[in-house]
């Protein structure tokens, strides 16, 4: 029951920021930036597993690596992009949340051009 | 699951706002103000290398070069 063990970290870490946050306010958001990190690193240890299950799927399936491996990356691109905002997010600095939010879905776009171009040009062979 | 960071986050936060507190009450600002500075830096320190963890991982794990 990993669950528990979040929230009751989670529990500690607010009780601990709110404290600090009335004397030493940017040691609060250094607190929450490491409460936020440890979730993350449990949550991504157990997604591992679930990768590595689509990768041998996809295998099995013969379709290209290329697409798969792109909607990885797309993944963590987005997860990364997640972080970072709602760390800014949570210094108030909502302006710089937004742009790298906006980052992120620059990146993600220009990363899916590959396979829309190879549905473009699938869509080419079919139609005459 | 590497809990003691927080609670050494913690304890640096609590210890540098008595500090600050102290060191202003007795009028050397400048000293206090070097405190907090000094407490940042290290949490900072320490922030970092866990952000660089965390960064590696998603690296390795999404194929992101």
């Amino acid at each position: 029951m990993e669950i528990i063990q979040i929230v009751a970290i989670s529990i500690i870490a607010v009780i601990l920021a709110v404290v600090i946050r009335q004397y030493r306010p940017e040691l609060a958001l250094q607190i929450s930036v490491v409460t936020g990190l440890l979730i993350f690193l449990v949550v991504i240890f157990k997604m591992a597993s679930v990768l590595d299950a689509l990768r041998t799927f996809t295998g099995r399936m013969n379709i290209d690596t290329v697409y798969i491996s792109t909607i990885f990356r797309i993944v963590g691109i987005a997860y990364i992009a997640e972080f970072g905002a709602q760390v800014c997010k949570d210094a108030g600095e909502n302006s710089i949340a937004s742009k790298i939010e906006l980052a992120g879905k620059v990146i993600i776009l220009v990363l899916a051009v590959p396979i829309l171009m190879a549905l473009m040009e699938l869509i080419m062979e079919i139609i005459p | 699951m590497d809990v003691n960071v927080i609670f050494k986050i913690g304890a640096i936060g609590i210890l540098v706002a008595a500090l600050y507190l102290v060191l202003k009450n007795t009028g050397r600002e400048e000293l206090a103000l070097m405190a907090a500075l000094g407490g940042l830096v290290v949490v900072l320190m320490m922030v970092i290398q866990m952000i660089g963890e965390l960064f590696d991982n998603v690296r390795t794990m999404f194929q992101l070069y």
